[in-house]
C-alpha cells in the first residue's frame, strides 16, 4: 500500500508547490478594501487542496496548518473577517512555512514541528480574536450560514467542503437543471445548518461555521468522505484543465533532440532529391516539400512545448518587492508587463537569480527613501517596472526604476579604488559596464539586502552563460534601466554561417552588428595586429583562420569579409573568407563525447550531414588585445 | 622476462574464461581490442577539424546526431602511414558512456582468446606504452597485440576527455 501511495507523492509535491505559488500570488494581488470573492475562493481552494492531499498521504504537519488557514480564509470569504495587512502578512508567512515543510517532506527530512505549531497558534489567535468579536452578535451567525449557502450554490464551488463534496455527485448529475440543484441543496442542508449553527453558538464559539460540518463529524465519517471528495476534485480538474497534462521535461528534451535529427535528415533528403532527375523528379519534389513543411511544423510545436510564460518567474517579485520595501521603509510600486511572453523553460529557471538580484538592487539602491524622493520633487512612491517582450528572435527583459540612477562619479571612484584604472572621460555606457566587475558595490553601506553573495558580476556571468547579454541605461536623478537580451530557446540558435578555408562556422546572429568588405585604407596595422577603421572608430580584427588553425584561407582582409561582432565585453571584427548564409541551427554538445574547445560554444549538423562549429563570441573576445575601441 | 602487473592480471581474470577481440591493422602490425567496447565500424569520412587539438585528433564527425571525435592512432603511435583512402576504417568505440572513433588501416577478424592464449607484453618494443596493453597473443603466423582500449582512450596522454569531465562521468 505504502509503495502504491509513494508513486503519487511526486505529483502531490508538484501540485502543492503550484498551489502555494498560486496562494502567494493571489494574496499579493488581493485588494484589502474590497477583496474579490473569486480570489478568496482561489486561495481557499489552494489551501483546501493541500489539506486534502496531505491528509491522504499522511503529511500531517501540512494538514494541521492548512486546516486552520482554511478556517480563517473561509471567514474572510464570508466577509465575517476583515482582512488587514497584518493578516495577509501572516498568511504569507504561513505560505513560507508551508513551502519549507513541503520541501522537508519532499527531501524526506524531519519537519520542524515547533515552527508549524507557532504558525498554527498565530493563525488561531486571529481566529479567536475575530470570534470573540462576532460572538457578541450571535444572530449574525444564522445569516452568515445562509450567506454561505447562497454563495456556494451560486458559484458551484461546493467541493471545498468535505460535507458538500459528499453530495456533489448528486448535484453534478442534476447539473443540467441548475434551478433544481439549488432547491435540492437548500432542502438538504437547511436542517443540518440550523443544527450546526446552534451548536456553534452554544457550545463551540471558537469553531468557525464553515468548517463546523467537517469538524463535528466523527473522524471515521470524515475518512470515508475524503476519497470521494478527492475523486470529485479530480473529475473537476479533468473537466476544467483537460487541455494540459504533466510531462517529464526529460521526455520533452529527448523529443526536441529527435526533432533536431529529423530536421537534419530532412535537409539531407532535400539535398539528395535535388540530384534526381527524370520521371520521378516531380513526385519526389512534391513529397519532399510536404515533408519539409511537416518537419517545420513539428519542430515549432515541439519547441513551443518547452515554452512557459515568463509570469512563472515574474510572479514571485511582488512578494520580494513588498518585503524589501517594507524592510527598507520605502514605498515601491512594482508594475509587471508582458508576463505572457513565452520563454524556454530552461532559461526561466536560470533567470530567477539574476532577476531577483536586479529587482532587489532597484529597490535597495535605485529607489530613494521617501524623504529624499519628496525632497527632489518625485512622488513618494517609487516605481519599478518589470517588463518582458519579444523582439525578433530574442526576448528582452527590462528592469526599470524611477530612482536615483547610477552615480557616474561614485562608480569611477570605486573603480579607481579597485585598481581598475578607468579613463575618466569615457562615455557613460562604458562607465555603467564597470559595475559588472567583480567586487563592485557603490552602496554607501552594506545592508542585509546587498551582499547576498550574488554580485553584478555573477548576474552578468549567469546571463552570458545562457547566451544572453545585459545593457544598462541610466540617467542620474531619473532612474536606471537594465535590459537583458536572451535567445528564445537554448536548443536552437539563429546563426550566420561563415566560411573559412573549406570549413563552415556559425556565428550567433545576436552578436553580429554587420558584415563588410573593407577597403584597403580602412585597414591599419599596429604591432602586427590589424585594426579596422569604421565610422570614426578602430575595431580590432581577429583572423578566424588563425584562431581555428586553418590553412588556405584568405589572409588579405580586402578580399575577405569582416564580420563586426559585439560581445558583452568587447567589440571586434572577425575576418572570414565569406558568408554562406543565415540559418537556424540545432545546438549540439561538443563536450558530450569530446571536451571544451576554446572559442567554440558547440557544434551543429549542417544539411549535408557534416559538422559545423558554433563560435563562442565571448571567449573569442577574450583573445582581443586590450587595445579596444573603448580604450582608444 | 616480465610478469603481468597486478592490474593487467585483474583485467584478464575479471572476465570469463574466454573473450572476444576485434583485430585490426595499423601499418604492418596486428592489434586487437575487446569487442565489447566496439559500437560499430564505418568507413572514414571527412571530419571537421578542431583548433588547438594535437595532430592525432583528426576532428569531429556527425554520428547520427552525436558529435564524435576521431583519433588517428597511426599518428599518435607513429605506426604506418596516415593515409586516407576509401578502404580506411574507423572503429567507433563506446568508452565510459562516450563515443570515440579510431582510425585504423583495416579490420581483420574477431578472435576468441582464453587467458592461456595471452602472453604478457614486454615493457618495450611495442609502439604502445605497456600500461595500455593487456598482452600479446600468437594467432597463426602473426603476433597480435591486445590493447586495453578503455585505458588508452581515457588516458590523459590521448587527451580526448577533459580530466574534470572524466571525473564527472565517474560520479554519475
Amino acid at each position: 500500500m505504502s509503495i502504491d501511495m509513494e508513486q503519487f507523492h511526486g505529483v502531490f509535491f508538484d501540485e502543492s508547490q503550484e498551489h502555494l505559488d498560486e496562494m502567494e500570488h493571489q494574496l499579493m494581488e488581493l485588494n484589502l478594501d474590497e477583496p474579490d470573492p473569486e480570489q478568496l475562493n482561489s486561495i481557499f481552494r489552494a489551501a483546501h487542496s493541500i489539506k486534502g492531499g496531505s491528509g491522504i498521504f499522511g503529511f500531517d504537519a501540512l494538514t494541521g496548518v492548512t486546516h486552520v488557514m482554511e478556517n480563517l480564509l473561509d471567514r474572510a470569504r464570508q466577509d465575517t473577517l476583515e482582512l488587514t495587512t497584518p493578516i495577509v502578512d501572516l498568511f504569507l508567512q504561513t505560505v513560507d512555512t508551508l513551502k519549507t515543510t513541503l520541501d522537508c517532506y519532499r527531501n524526506k527530512q524531519d519537519v520542524d514541528q515547533a515552527v508549524l505549531d507557532q504558525s498554527i497558534q498565530k493563525l488561531e489567535a486571529v481566529l479567536t480574536q475575530e470570534d470573540s468579536k462576532s460572538a457578541v452578535v450571535p444572530s449574525s451567525e444564522d445569516e452568515q450560514g445562509f450567506g454561505f449557502f447562497d454563495d456556494e450554490d451560486d458559484t458551484q464551488q461546493s467541493e471545498e467542503d468535505d460535507g458538500f463534496g459528499f453530495f456533489e455527485p448528486l448535484a453534478e448529475a442534476e447539473a443540467s437543471s441548475p434551478v433544481t440543484v439549488e432547491e435540492e441543496g437548500f432542502g438538504f442542508f437547511e436542517p443540518i445548518e440550523s443544527i450546526n449553527s446552534n451548536a456553534n453558538a452554544d457550545a463551540l464559539p471558537t469553531t468557525p461555521p464553515a468548517s463546523s460540518q467537517g469538524q463535528s463529524k466523527p473522524p471515521a465519517t470524515a475518512d470515508n468522505i475524503k476519497p470521494i471528495s478527492k475523486v470529485k476534485a479530480a473529475a473537476k480538474t479533468s473537466s476544467n484543465e483537460s487541455t494540459s497534462i504533466r510531462v517529464d521535461t526529460g521526455k520533452i528534451d529527448s523529443l526536441v533532440n529527435l526533432v533536431g535529427e529529423l530536421v537534419i535528415t530532412q535537409s539531407m533528403l532535400a539535398m539528395i532529391g535535388s540530384e534526381i532527375h527524370g520521371e520521378v523528379e516531380e513526385k519526389l519534389q512534391t513529397a519532399l516539400t510536404e515533408l519539409q513543411r511537416n518537419t517545420r511544423e513539428i519542430q515549432e510545436s515541439v519547441m513551443s512545448m518547452r515554452m512557459l510564460p515568463i509570469s512563472v518567474t515574474f510572479n514571485r517579485f511582488p512578494r520580494v518587492v513588498r518585503d524589501l520595501s517594507t524592510k527598507l521603509g520605502k514605498k515601491v510600486d512594482l508594475q509587471i508587463e508582458g508576463g505572457n511572453t513565452e520563454i524556454d523553460k530552461g532559461l526561466i529557471e536560470k533567470m530567477v537569480d539574476p532577476l531577483t538580484h536586479l529587482v532587489r538592487n532597484s529597490v535597495d539602491h535605485g529607489i530613494e527613501t521617501i524623504e529624499k524622493r519628496l525632497e527632489v520633487g518625485k512622488p513618494e512612491e517609487g516605481t519599478v517596472i518589470l517588463r518582458a517582450q519579444q523582439k525578433g528572435s530574442s526576448i528582452v527583459i527590462s528592469i526599470m526604476d524611477d530612482g536615483a540612477g547610477l552615480n557616474r562619479q561614485k562608480i569611477l571612484d570605486k573603480a579607481i579604488e579597485n585598481g581598475l584604472m578607468p579613463d575618466i572621460n569615457m562615455p557613460d555606457e562604458q562607465v555603467w559596464k564597470l559595475i559588472f566587475e567583480p567586487g563592485f558595490s557603490t552602496a554607501d553601506e552594506v545592508t542585509d539586502v546587498s551582499g547576498r553573495g550574488v554580485g553584478m558580476d555573477v548576474v552578468r556571468r549567469n546571463i552570458e552563460a545562457i547566451g544572453g547579454r545585459i545593457d544598462i541605461e541610466s540617467n542620474q536623478g531619473f532612474g536606471s534601466e537594465f535590459h537583458i537580451h536572451l535567445p528564445l530557446t537554448l536548443a536552437i540558435v539563429d546563426g550566420m554561417c561563415v566560411e573559412v578555408s573549406d570549413q563552415v562556422f556559425v556565428v550567433p546572429l545576436v552578436n553580429i552588428i554587420e558584415s563588410i568588405q573593407p577597403a584597403a585604407d580602412q585597414i591599419k596595422m599596429i604591432s602586427n595586429d590589424k585594426l579596422l577603421w569604421i565610422r570614426e572608430q578602430y575595431w580590432p580584427v581577429i583572423d578566424l583562420y588563425k584562431t581555428m588553425e586553418l590553412d588556405n584561407a584568405i589572409t588579405d582582409p580586402t578580399k575577405g569579409i569582416i564580420v563586426l561582432i559585439e560581445s558583452s565585453k568587447k567589440r571586434f571584427g572577425l575576418l572570414v573568407d565569406g558568408l554562406v548564409g543565415q540559418q537556424q541551427v540545432v545546438i549540439k554538445s561538443l563536450e558530450q563525447h569530446y571536451k571544451r574547445v576554446a572559442g567554440v560554444a558547440g557544434a551543429t549538423i549542417m544539411g549535408d550531414g557534416g559538422v559545423a562549429l558554433i563560435l563562442d563570441v565571448e571567449s573569442l573576445a577574450a583573445n582581443v588585445k586590450t587595445l579596444t575601441p573603448e580604450a582608444k | 622476462m616480465t610478469s603481468l602487473t597486478a592490474s593487467q592480471a585483474q583485467d584478464i581474470h575479471a572476465h570469463a574464461d574466454s573473450r572476444e577481440f576485434l583485430s585490426f591493422v595499423l601499418g604492418s602490425e596486428h592489434y586487437a581490442l575487446d569487442i565489447m567496447s566496439v559500437k560499430e565500424i564505418r568507413g572514414y569520412e571527412e571530419v571537421t577539424r578542431i583548433a588547438n587539438a594535437p595532430p592525432f585528433i583528426k576532428g569531429v564527425i556527425n554520428l547520427r546526431g552525436d558529435i564524435v571525435p576521431i583519433v588517428d592512432l597511426r599518428i599518435k603511435f607513429a605506426v604506418g602511414e596516415a593515409t586516407y583512402t576509401e578502404f580506411t576504417i574507423v572503429i567507433m568505440l563506446n568508452v565510459s558512456d562516450r563515443i570515440v572513433g579510431i582510425v585504423v588501416d583495416g579490420v581483420s577478424d574477431v578472435i576468441r582468446l582464453t587467458d592461456d592464449d595471452i602472453r604478457p607484453a614486454p615493457e618495450f618494443g611495442v609502439a604502445f606504452d605497456h600500461q595500455y596493453l593487456i598482452g600479446l597473443a600468437p594467432i597463426e603466423e602473426h603476433m597480435v597485440i591486445l590493447v586495453n582500449i578503455e585505458r588508452l582512450i581515457t588516458s590523459d596522454e590521448l587527451g580526448v576527455f577533459d580530466s574534470e569531465n572524466a571525473e564527472k562521468d565517474n560520479q554519475d
